[in-house]
């Protein structure tokens, strides 16, 4: 009775008792699967990646070496390093904060600050920088009263900074939020209930807790604030050896012509980025299952 | 130390969740909160521990208003359901904490925070396992560091929520009863929150019955177990049958037909009373109802019956050895019964005294 119902409405299954894990490919299916997406992987991303380590070093190690050193690559290097030691803590401190304010409270208008926060993700850069552009150009109301004082924003380095902060604003308060929901806040009220001050809850319990979770979320915000393109082409105003990090001086050498010299700069990021990417893997098997917010 | 609240209420977002509650614990008892959920029997508890504050009404511990004081200051050892285990310290580190977290001045020496910690590791039986993580022991183990842990502080009030919750039965049995015996050695005031009557009935020295926000009776097991005050508790503690009736002139009528039981009495009441206590059989006379189906607990065989038009169920004990198909007619009488007012006529439903009657 039920091998005649299983033939009436589901004449493709195998038959009752047949071997074959129903819910599994053929092995020509699964084999056609992997062959695609290695194809597509080869193609879009690792091709591109020896291109740019193929250019770099087109001309020798010498040259390669040579275009890093060079007085306008050093300072854009600096000036790239400062943007992310300046933008990467900030958003560490106020990832923490938001994401101790959304997943441990109650409070009125949460869900709107959530989503906020990313707010950065799904805003072009151009706009981001265009923002700051409108809020400190010499059009706007404090431009002006700031350069009186002697404070330039715009196209010098509080801009280039201001920028990057606003686009690497999500990475660490993303990571964080599920991760501290997941968690509760049973632990804190444990250690509050044992006497620990506020501060020492803190230090001691949550921020051990969410330790893996912080530093990848730190991982991917310092890789953004490096690479950072768009927002910080808007307000940086492309001074060489001035107001140039590394995405800008390797568009500038690129516009010059100096390919060599741009994919030496360029494989620089590239390796960073890869840097990050082993970093990363290293600390979701930490974090325990794969996906970035997965709870141990 | 005596714990005293007075007149406390607590509201979420308008919501009450706690009615006017007025409760005393004696320095040294063992208290059981039950209740059903969202009786409000853990907001109480976490209004004791202040980890909630009152809306209403004081906390006193001894002569102290504790709603004055922090969490921190209050000095209350709390367990959790789920245990709240600092993870990624070890269950020596865990029970040491509430030492180590305390202001410089009054923090003892690294080596006098591990020795005390490792006493009250052999105190909860745990000896050994100092060096193991939370997610290396198992439920029983995990409890048994959170409640060593609650202990480390010399806590003036032992407050456990739903501490055996998260545990299977055989487990929770083992530890019901050691934590008994440790409550007997220590002497701590305790008070649990817990859904589970039995767990409640057998293990608290005082049973407080709550329901919707409002305590309904806080007595001895015996007393809760024997004259609940309410429908309500009668109905939630141990098994009950309850059978809406009037009583006219004395005597107890269901669905206008006399049941030979006499009441002290007047107008519409319900009728609660347990499986043990009825006579069954020929003769017993007063009730009838249709076997619909039986089951074996322990000693007894426990038979449903449905009276009457309304299919009114109840449920009585007969021997094991007399067997009772289904369909078959049985008369019964209940031995002892009581009878609670019934709500919407008139009087309050839960506030006005029940009457304990045996039948003559």
């Amino acid at each position: 009775m039920v091998d005649i119902a299983r033939t009436l409405f589901f004449p493709g299954l195998p038959a009752a008792g047949a071997s074959r894990d129903c819910t599994s490919e053929t092995p020509g299916v699964r084999a056609g699967l992997i062959a695609a997406s290695l194809l597509f992987l080869a193609l879009f991303l690792l091709a591109p990646l020896a291109a740019v380590f193929a250019q770099a070093l087109s001309a020798g190690f010498g040259a390669w070496a040579a275009a890093l050193v060079e007085p306008d690559a050093l300072s854009a290097i600096r000036l790239t390093l400062l943007v992310a030691v300046i933008a990467v803590p900030l958003n560490c401190v106020f990832g923490l904060a938001a994401a101790w304010a959304a997943a441990k409270h109650e409070f009125r208008g949460k869900a709107f600050l959530i989503s906020l926060i990313d707010l950065p993700f799904s805003v072009s850069p151009v706009i981001a920088g265009l923002i700051y552009v409108l809020l400190f150009g010499a059009g706007s109301a404090i431009g002006p009263w700031l350069s009186a004082h002697g404070v330039q924003v715009l196209f010098a380095v509080p801009g280039i900074v201001l920028a990057t902060v606003f686009v690497t604003v999500p990475f660490v308060a993303r990571e964080l939020i599920p991760l501290m929901q997941a968690q509760g806040t049973t632990e804190e009220e444990a250690a509050l209930s044992l006497g620990a001050s506020g501060w020492r809850t803190f230090l001691r319990v949550t921020l051990p807790n969410v330790k893996w979770g912080l530093l990848y979320g730190v991982l991917l915000c310092n890789a953004r604030a490096m690479g950072e393109f768009g927002a910080v082409s808007v307000v940086s105003g492309h001074i060489r050896g001035m107001t140039n990090t590394m995405p800008l001086h390797v568009e500038i050498l690129y516009n010059e012509y100096n390919f060599q010299a741009a994919f030496a700069v360029a494989s620089l990021l590239a390796l960073l980025a890869l840097v990050t990417l082993v970093l990363k893997t290293a600390l979701e098997a930490r974090l325990g299952g794969g996906a970035p917010g997965r709870v141990r | 130390m005596e714990v005293r609240i007075e007149a406390v209420a607590k509201d979420f977002d308008r919501h009450p969740a706690l009615h006017e509650i007025d409760l005393a614990i004696a320095s040294g008892e063992l208290a059981a909160l039950v209740g059903p959920s969202g009786s409000g029997k853990t907001t109480l508890l976490r209004l004791i521990a202040g980890l909630e504050t009152p809306g209403r009404g004081r906390i006193l511990f001894g002569e102290e208003d504790a709603s004055r004081l922090s969490v921190q200051a209050r000095r209350v050892g709390f367990v959790f359901q789920h245990y709240a285990l600092f993870r990624h310290m070890t269950v020596l580190e865990n029970v040491g904490f509430g030492l180590s977290a305390r202001p410089r001045a009054l923090r003892p020496a690294r080596a006098e925070i591990d020795r005390r910690a490792r006493e009250l590791l052999e105190l909860v039986q745990l000896g050994g396992l100092e060096k193991r993580y939370p997610p290396q022991l198992s439920g029983g183990q995990r409890q048994r560091v959170a409640l060593a842990r609650a202990l480390a502080i010399e806590p003036r009030v032992l407050l456990l929520d739903e501490p055996f919750g998260a545990l299977d039965a055989q487990v929770r049995r083992d530890l019901r009863r050691w934590l008994r015996e440790l409550h007997d050695r220590t002497g701590h005031t305790t008070v649990f929150v817990t859904h589970d009557q039995e767990e409640a009935l057998e293990l608290a020295d005082r049973v407080v019955v709550m329901s919707q926000g409002r305590i309904e009776q806080a007595a001895t097991p015996d007393e809760v177990y024997d004259r609940p005050a309410t429908a309500f508790v009668h109905g939630f503690i141990g098994e009950s049958s309850r059978l809406p009736v009037r009583v006219e002139g004395g005597e107890v009528f269901l669905d206008d037909r006399p049941t030979g039981l006499r009441a002290d009495w007047e107008g519409p009441a319900e009728l609660f009373f347990r499986p043990h206590q009825a006579l069954v059989g020929d003769g017993a006379g007063g009730l009838a109802g249709m076997v619909t189906g039986g089951r074996r607990i322990a000693g007894v065989r426990r038979v449903e019956l449905e009276l009457g038009a309304a299919h009114r169920r109840v449920e009585v004990d007969l021997p094991l050895a007399q067997s009772c198909a289904p369909g078959t007619l049985l008369a019964f009488r209940p031995t002892a019964f009581r009878l609670y007012p019934l709500a919407g006529e008139g009087r309050p439903a839960d506030r006005a005294p029940a009457r304990q009657l045996a039948h003559g």
